[in-house]
Parts: C-alpha cells; sequence; structure tokens
C-alpha cells in the first residue's frame, strides 16, 4: 500500500462540507447516492459559461472551438480512466439508467426475441432490473436470476453456471453492489458468461468512482455508469462499448448531430460515438466529468480504492463492537471483496428513524430499500436498511461520529 | 413547538401502541402504504349513530407512523365522522405535539390518510 490520501486536504476542495446542519458540521456518508463536487469541478462549470459558452460541433468561431475541445478532450479522459481505446467507445448519457436502457432498448430490440433468455443477478439496482423485465415482457423472453452465495457476500458460481447453461443472450450485472458492498468478480463472471455465447454489460456506477477499472481487462460488450457518482455534476453519465458492438446497433434516438446527412426521406448515422448523442448534448456536464477524472486521477484511483478499504474496515470493526446492530455482506475477513458501503441496521428500531436522528447530529445517511427491493426484502428479508457510504472526503474521524449517533438511537428507543 | 421528534410520547406510543389488532365485525377497513419509509398500515372502523363507535389498525414501520396511529386512533374515539374528516395535516401535527417537518411528513400523515379512507369506505357502503 502507497501512501495514504490527505483527507483533511482533499475536505478543504468541497465547499459544501464546510456547512453545518442542526449546528453541526456536515458529515457526508451517502456518496453511494450522489458525491459531493470539489470546487475545481464547480469552477469548471463557471469557467464554461463565463468564457465560451456556445454549442458543440457546430460553430466555428473561437468559442464554439474550445466548447467542442473541452467536451471532447473529457471522453479521452474517461476512456483513459477506464482503460478504453478511443472516444468512439464513449457515448454521453444522462446516468447509468440511461445507459442501461439504450442497451436493452437499442440492442436488445435487435438482439432478443421470444423464448430467449435474459440473466441478471439478485444484487441489482433497479436500473439494472426494470429494463430488462420491459424487454423481456416485449419480446417474450425470460428474465433470469444469479442468486447469492449463502453469506449473502458474493454471487454464486453455481447458480451463474445453472443459469448460463440456458444460454441468455445478455448477461448483466454489477460490478459492485450498492446495498452490500460487495465487489463481484467481473473479469471472471464475464469470461464464463463470454464462454456460453452472451453479451455482457457492467454496471459500474459503484466501482468506476472507487477503484481502478479496465474495460479492456474484464473483457465486457457494455460498460454503464454515472458522472453524479463520481464528483461531476448530475444528468452526465458514460455508456461504454465495444466499437465493433456499437457499429451494429441502431441509433435510439433521432435528431441533431446523431446524423451525417438527411434528406425527404432518410438519413445517414453519424460516426461513433455521436450515432448515440442525439440533440445538444449536457455540454457543461461532459466539461465538468472531464475535470472531476482529472480529480480522481491526481489522488490516483489505486489510493482511492486502498483509503475506502482502510474505512470500510474500521467502521466494520466499529459496528461489531456495538450490541443489537447488525452488518450486511462480506465480513471483515473479505475486505478484498468489500467496497465502501456497509449497510446496517439496529434492533427494533426503523431505518427511517434511525436516518433522522443521524440528521439531528449533522450526520447524511441513506434508509429505504436502496433502489434495490428485490435484494432487501427478497433476499436479505428486511423492509428497509440504513447505510453509510465513504468516499476519498470521509476518513475513521466520520465512523467515529456515526458510531456515537448508533449511541445516540439505541439511547433514545432504549435498545440494550 | 420540538423540532426534537422522538420525544418520551413518541416513542412510548411507538413501544407500547394502544388500539392495536384486528378487529370482529368492522364496519369498515383501510389499507394504505408510504413507499418512502416501507410504512404499511391498516385501520378497521365500527360506526354508531355517525361516531366512530369502535376503532383498531395493524402496520409496521418506523416510530413515527406508528406512534401516529396509536395516537390517532386514541384521539377519535367517539368523534363524529365529519369531525374526523376536519383534522387533516396541522391537526396531527398537534396531536403528535411535534413537527416532524417535510422529510417525514408522509410517514406522520400515513394513520389520517389511512382513517379518510376507511371512512370514505363506509360512507360509500352505506350510499
Amino acid at each position: 500500500m502507497g501512501k495514504g490520501i490527505d483527507v483533511p486536504a482533499i475536505k478543504k476542495d468541497f465547499p459544501i462540507l464546510g456547512i453545518k446542519v442542526n449546528s453541526k458540521r456536515l458529515v457526508y456518508l451517502d456518496s453511494a447516492a450522489t458525491s459531493q463536487k470539489p470546487k475545481q469541478v464547480i469552477d469548471s462549470i463557471y469557467r464554461y459559461y463565463t468564457e465560451y459558452n456556445a454549442n458543440i460541433h457546430r460553430g466555428v468561431y473561437q468559442i464554439a472551438e474550445r466548447a467542442t475541445e473541452e467536451y471532447t478532450s473529457s471522453k479521452s479522459k474517461v476512456s483513459r480512466l477506464i482503460g478504453g481505446s478511443s472516444i468512439e467507445e464513449i457515448v454521453y448519457v444522462r446516468n447509468t439508467t440511461e445507459a442501461i436502457n439504450l442497451v436493452s432498448l437499442s440492442w436488445g430490440e435487435q438482439n432478443v426475441g421470444k423464448g430467449d433468455h435474459i440473466l441478471i443477478s439478485e444484487m441489482e439496482h433497479h436500473s439494472n432490473i426494470v429494463p430488462w423485465q420491459i424487454l423481456a415482457k416485449r419480446k417474450g423472453a425470460t428474465l433470469d436470476y444469479i442468486k447469492l452465495n449463502k453469506q449473502n457476500c458474493e454471487l454464486s458460481y453455481e447458480s451463474l453456471e445453472r443459469e448460463l447453461a440456458k444460454n441468455p443472450k445478455i448477461v448483466s450485472f454489477t460490478h459492485v453492489s450498492n446495498v452490500l458492498g460487495s465487489i463481484n468478480d467481473a473479469k471472471r463472471i464475464t469470461k464464463m458468461a463470454k464462454k456460453a455465447g452472451a453479451t455482457v454489460l457492467i454496471d459500474g456506477a459503484q466501482s468506476v468512482p472507487h477503484m481502478p477499472v479496465n474495460v479492456r481487462e474484464l473483457g465486457c460488450d457494455f460498460f454503464a455508469f454515472s458522472g453524479h457518482k463520481m464528483l461531476a455534476p448530475t444528468g452526465i453519465g458514460v455508456l461504454y462499448g465495444r466499437k465493433e458492438i456499437f457499429q451494429e446497433m441502431p441509433p435510439l434516438f433521432g435528431g441533431g448531430d446523431m446524423i451525417r446527412s438527411v434528406d425527404f426521406q432518410s438519413y445517414t448515422p453519424n460516426d461513433l460515438p455521436w450515432k448515440f448523442e442525439a440533440g445538444t448534448s449536457n455540454i457543461e456536464g461532459g466539461i465538468a466529468l472531464g475535470y472531476a477524472v482529472d480529480y480522481l486521477e491526481k489522488i490516483g484511483m489505486e489510493r482511492i480504492r486502498d483509503h475506502e478499504k482502510k474505512v470500510t474496515g474500521y467502521a466494520l470493526e466499529k459496528l461489531s463492537g456495538i450490541g443489537n446492530v447488525k452488518t450486511f455482506g462480506c465480513g471483515m475477513g473479505e475486505l478484498d471483496k468489500r467496497g465502501g458501503v456497509v449497510s446496517f441496521s439496529i434492533k427494533g428500531v426503523h431505518p427511517h428513524d434511525v436516518a433522522t436522528i443521524f440528521d439531528s447530529e449533522g450526520i447524511a445517511i441513506r434508509a429505504g430499500h436502496h433502489c434495490a427491493m428485490p435484494l432487501v426484502t427478497g433476499v436479505l428479508k428486511e423492509g428497509a436498511v440504513s447505510r453509510m457510504s465513504f468516499y476519498i472526503y470521509n476518513d475513521e474521524s466520520d465512523v467515529d461520529k456515526a458510531a456515537d449517533a448508533i449511541l445516540k438511537v439505541k439511547k433514545i428507543f432504549k435498545v440494550s | 413547538m420540538p423540532m426534537d421528534i422522538y420525544v418520551e410520547e413518541i416513542i412510548s406510543h411507538y413501544e407500547h401502541p394502544h388500539n392495536k389488532g384486528k378487529m370482529e365485525g368492522s364496519d369498515a377497513d383501510f389499507h394504505e402504504d408510504n413507499p418512502l419509509c416501507g410504512d404499511t398500515l391498516t385501520i378497521h372502523i365500527k360506526v354508531k349513530s355517525g361516531k366512530i363507535s369502535d376503532i383498531s389498525f395493524e402496520g409496521s414501520g418506523c416510530a413515527v407512523s406508528q406512534a401516529a396511529a396509536s395516537m390517532l386512533t386514541d384521539h377519535v374515539k367517539g368523534m363524529q365522522l365529519d369531525e374526523v374528516k376536519k383534522i387533516g395535516y396541522d391537526g396531527v401535527k398537534e396531536m403528535l405535539g411535534i413537527d416532524p417537518g417535510p422529510a417525514r411528513m408522509s410517514c406522520a400523515t400515513l394513520a389520517i390518510k389511512t382513517l379518510t379512507g376507511a371512512i370514505f369506505v363506509y360512507e360509500h357502503k352505506k350510499s
């Protein structure tokens, strides 16, 4: 492990971390929902609107050229971050959800038919369930699920093998669970799925912001993630797709920018990646995403991963010492399989009451089903759970405050 | 009005709810969910001469929603249906003695919404 990251210095880059909530300094432990933004990213948006606001791919004047260049350079940075080979593979969308829907609608329309199988897992966010339910219903296909292993830690390879025997057209699974924090062995799963002849989509919403990712090493066909969970604004997300597969896919939306030429009856689509980006793009979001990547790369993805692993281990240990508190997912001995997410419950107390009491201490955590109802209610058998999630601006002192807040909850609700 | 939601009375009603359980021979029953917290509530009522003569609830969820159900069912016993319909959000706040704030409003109002539904069912049956 290299030198640790300088959390106090990083905190200073995030203006919001200086505010007070209920007279307490904000402790933000909900980065799995959305991350906070550093001033370097916020400033990049301000610069775009005050120095070179213009539409891209159109103007021949200087500021339009600069806007186009900044937007395109953001794609180069994103491609480099995830180990892609060119910007032709980087399509900008609104978020992970839209990226997955683009695949289910465009690729799915062409490649999935009646009686075909679609394989996802029990660990998925609704964004990687519902688009496939819609596709399966429209096409008369069957939606199958890879089960979790007995410890509810990672996906079961026995279950995966059983489902792959049905020769699914596509296997779509999450890299890191937003509820359990489990890091799936995406390379191994992809290899097995490919061997069974499936196309593979990986939901990287919870992995790209937090650890090194290399899509070519993973060997997947599609990889989806959101900007807002990795320091960039909302409304900008990424769909990576292998060039060959993108070339075969029909455009989803028609309009400006996605065409090369149009006559009265037909059009010729534009080159990749623009073929999938109809209409004026979220230019500020795309540009800001580039600056978010700069910020993350300056720290280093390896170091971010090491830091979060350390904080997560500390949190699991701290919570294990508090009576009547249960944590979910991989245990202390399996930190290599666990990202910076710790879901927990306090016996006899509803998670929303937990979150409200945390808020009274200025601590932001998430409570609910975390947009993963099949996992939370179906597999974990909980109505809802509380979740703390960590990022570069969190450290052990934040965990200590969370632990104190748990003690406050227990005192109010008279839990032993 | 205290900002702190978790005053002793709320916790006490949550831990030892009043009027909780099934009801034999109810005149109307209504079920409502609060998707925000995953709270669920069913309210059963008996009505005599335009008044709530008996009431009970079943359900699970956060302290705010369950304490509100316990307190509301106490509050409306013997009350005219028309009076119950006038309670509204302000009445619930007054009854709870706390301000649940915008984030927890749907928890606090689940019981009155469910009870209003039960009254609607009763009146619909009667007409």
